[in-house]
C-alpha cells in the first residue's frame, strides 16, 4: 500500500467548469522524493493543495475519487488534524507568512505554538530548523522586511519545524539566486534521506535530475508521463507542451539530428551532456 | 534616447544604502541585461530611470531629461517599467481597458490611443482577450496584460523587473519575441533577471551588480564566460556556456546556435 495513493481524482474549483484535476492517479511511497513539473495551468499547485487537505476542505468545490496519506482518507478527515502530517511551502511566500508576527522567529514559531509545544521544546525546534536552512542571522528580522528569496526560506522553515511525515513544496525557489538553490535542494534532499517524504513543484530540470527518486509530468491535470528523471525529463511527449526542457536536452537533440550526438540516451545535467558529447 | 547614470548612490529613508557610486552609459536601442545576487541594487537601480527613487548623489539624465528634475508622470513618457508581479499594476475591469489607460493617460489623442492598444495586444498575443477581466485570466496571461499596457505608452526605454518569473516554457519564449520586436523597432530594453540562460539568448550586453556596485559590464559572451567573477555575485553561467567551457571550446558561447557552430570546428 503506498503511503500516498490517489486514485481518479477529479476536482473543480468552486464557480468553474473545467476542472483543474482530471482523473488524477498517483503513488508515492514513504520516503520518496518525487519531482512534479508541468506547464502554467496544468494542475501543479492544486496537486499541492489536494495533498494538504486545502482542497476541498478550504477551496470547497466538487472532488471525486480518493486522497489518502499515512492510511488516512483526506474526506475522512478534518483539516486541523491532516495538517499535522503533510505541510505545505506555498509557492508565493507573501500568501503564508502570518502577519501575526513581528519577527522571523515568532514566525517560524506560531505553528507550534497553535498546537501547544511546550516552551523549551519550541524554542531547541525552531533553532534547529533555522540553522538547517540557514536563516539563523534573521531570526529578529521582520519577516516583511526580507528579499523574495529569504521569505522563501522562512516559508520552508516554518513547514520543518512542524516535522510534517510529508513535505509538499510549490516552488520553493522559484526567487532566489542559483546558490539559495543549491542550498535549499541540499536541506531537502538531507530530508528526504532521513525519510521523510517529499513532493516538490520545480522548473529547474537540472536540479530534478540530480535530486529527484522520479518525475511526475503534469498537463491538463492528468498524469502525462511518470517515471525516473532521466526517462521523463528527456522525453519526446514533453516537447511543444509548454514543459520547461533543459538545455543540455535541447541541444543534444540538436546534435543527435546533426549526428554530432552519439549516444542513445539525451543529457538532463552538465556532467551527462560534457561525458556524451566527448564520445 | 540615451540615458546616462553618473555616480549614483543612494541611501533608503532607513538608512540602508543600496547604491554606492554607479555610473553608466546606456546607448538608444541596446538590450541591456542586468544580473546579479538577491539585494545586489538591480531594482534600486532601474527605479531611479522613471523616477520613482531620486539620487542621493550623482544623477540619472533619460535623453536631455534629469530625473531629479522632472517628474514621474512626465518621465512616463520615456520609460516604461513592468513590475515583477503584475498584480501590483493591475486595476481594470477588463484587458482593452487596462491597456488603454496608459496612452489615454499621456493625453494622446483617441485615434492614436486604439492604434497603440492594438500593437500592443497584438504584440502580446492577447487579441482575442480585450473583454475579458484581467483577474479571470492565469497568472500567465496577468504577466502579458502587464506587458502589453506599458508597450501600449510607446516609451523609447522599456524595463522590466524580473519577466519570466513563475511563466513556463511557452510564455518565456512570448515575451523573448516581445523583447525582439522592441530591439526591431530600435527602443532600449533593460530587463532585471536571475534566469541567466533567458539572459544570454535574448541580451547583447550584460551589467552584473553586487553590493551596490556594478562588477562587471561588457558583451553577453564576454561578461558571462567569467565564471569566478559572477560567483561572488552567486551569478552561474548560461548552461550552454558551462558546457562549452567544459568541452573545452575556444570561445565563450551562449545560444544553441554557437554552440553547434563551435562544436563543429
Amino acid at each position: 500500500m503506498a503511503f500516498i495513493n490517489l486514485q481518479n481524482v477529479t476536482y473543480k474549483y468552486p464557480l468553474t467548469d473545467a476542472p483543474a484535476l482530471q482523473n488524477l492517479n498517483l503513488q508515492v511511497n514513504e520516503g520518496e522524493f518525487v519531482a512534479v513539473i508541468g506547464p502554467n495551468g496544468a494542475g501543479k499547485s492544486t496537486l499541492c493543495y489536494t495533498l494538504a487537505g486545502f482542497v476541498p476542505h478550504f477551496f470547497k468545490g466538487e472532488i471525486t475519487g480518493t486522497v489518502e496519506v499515512a492510511g488516512n482518507e483526506s474526506s475522512k478527515s478534518n483539516l486541523h488534524e491532516w495538517v499535522l502530517n503533510v505541510g505545505l511551502a506555498f509557492q508565493n511566500p507573501f500568501n503564508q507568512i502570518s502577519g501575526a508576527k513581528y519577527t522571523v522567529f515568532e514566525e517560524i514559531a506560531f505553528g507550534l505554538e497553535n498546537i501547544g509545544v511546550p516552551r523549551e521544546e519550541m524554542k531547541t525546534r525552531v533553532e534547529d530548523a533555522m540553522s538547517m536552512t540557514g536563516i539563523s542571522n534573521l531570526a529578529d528580522r521582520s519577516p516583511y522586511s526580507l528579499s523574495g528569496g529569504q521569505q522563501q526560506r522562512v516559508a520552508l522553515t516554518s513547514i520543518l519545524v512542524m516535522h510534517p511525515k510529508v513535505l509538499v513544496l510549490d516552488e520553493p525557489t522559484s526567487q532566489m539566486d542559483p546558490i539559495g538553490t543549491r542550498e535549499v535542494f541540499g536541506v531537502i534532499r538531507t530530508l528526504a534521506e532521513k525519510g521523510m517524504t517529499v513532493i516538490i513543484v520545480e522548473h529547474k530540470v537540472e536540479w530534478i535530475a540530480k535530486f529527484a527518486d522520479k518525475v511526475v509530468a503534469l498537463h491538463n491535470g492528468s498524469v502525462l508521463l511518470e517515471g525516473k528523471p532521466q526517462e521523463v525529463l528527456t522525453s519526446d511527449l514533453l516537447t511543444d507542451k509548454g514543459f520547461g526542457i533543459s538545455r543540455y536536452t535541447s541541444v543534444a537533440r540538436k546534435a543527435q539530428e546533426l549526428n554530432i550526438w552519439k549516444p542513445s540516451q539525451l543529457p538532463v545535467t552538465l556532467d551527462e551532456a560534457v561525458e556524451g558529447f566527448k564520445r | 534616447m540615451n540615458i546616462e547614470i553618473s555616480n549614483l548612490q543612494f541611501t533608503y529613508p532607513s538608512g540602508v544604502q543600496a547604491l554606492f557610486g554607479v555610473s553608466l552609459n546606456i546607448a538608444a536601442g541596446e538590450q541591456v541585461a542586468i544580473v546579479g545576487q538577491n539585494g545586489a541594487g538591480k531594482t534600486t537601480l532601474v527605479k531611479h530611470l522613471n523616477g520613482l527613487l531620486g539620487p542621493t548623489s550623482g544623477y540619472v539624465r533619460i535623453g536631455d531629461w534629469d530625473t531629479k528634475e522632472n517628474p514621474v508622470a512626465k518621465l512616463a513618457r520615456r520609460v516604461g517599467y513592468v513590475f515583477q508581479n503584475p498584480d501590483e499594476q493591475l486595476f481594470s475591469k477588463n484587458v482593452g481597458t487596462e491597456v488603454a489607460f496608459g496612452p489615454k493617460n499621456l493625453g494622446y489623442p483617441t485615434e492614436k490611443v486604439q492604434d497603440l492598444v492594438k500593437d500592443a495586444m497584438a504584440m502580446t498575443e492577447l487579441s482575442d482577450k480585450t473583454d475579458t477581466n484581467p483577474y479571470d485570466l492565469s497568472p500567465t496571461w496577468r504577466k502579458m496584460v502587464a506587458i502589453a499596457s506599458i508597450i501600449a505608452m510607446d516609451t523609447p526605454v522599456v524595463i522590466f523587473d524580473e519577466p519570466t518569473t513563475g511563466q513556463d516554457a511557452v510564455n518565456i519564449a512570448r515575451i523573448a519575441n516581445v523583447i525582439k520586436v522592441l530591439r526591431e523597432r530600435g527602443r532600449t530594453v533593460i530587463t532585471i533577471t536571475h534566469d541567466i540562460d533567458f539572459c544570454a539568448e535574448n541580451f547583447e550586453r550584460v551589467i552584473a551588480m553586487s553590493q551596490g556596485k556594478v562588477l562587471l559590464d561588457g558583451k553577453a559572451n564576454d561578461i558571462l564566460g567569467q565564471e569566478e567573477i559572477l560567483a561572488t555575485t552567486f551569478v552561474d553561467p548560461p548552461q550552454l556556456t558551462r558546457l562549452g567551457k567544459r568541452l573545452g571550446l575556444e570561445q565563450t558561447v551562449r545560444n544553441q546556435a554557437e554552440f553547434l557552430a563551435a562544436l563543429k570546428k
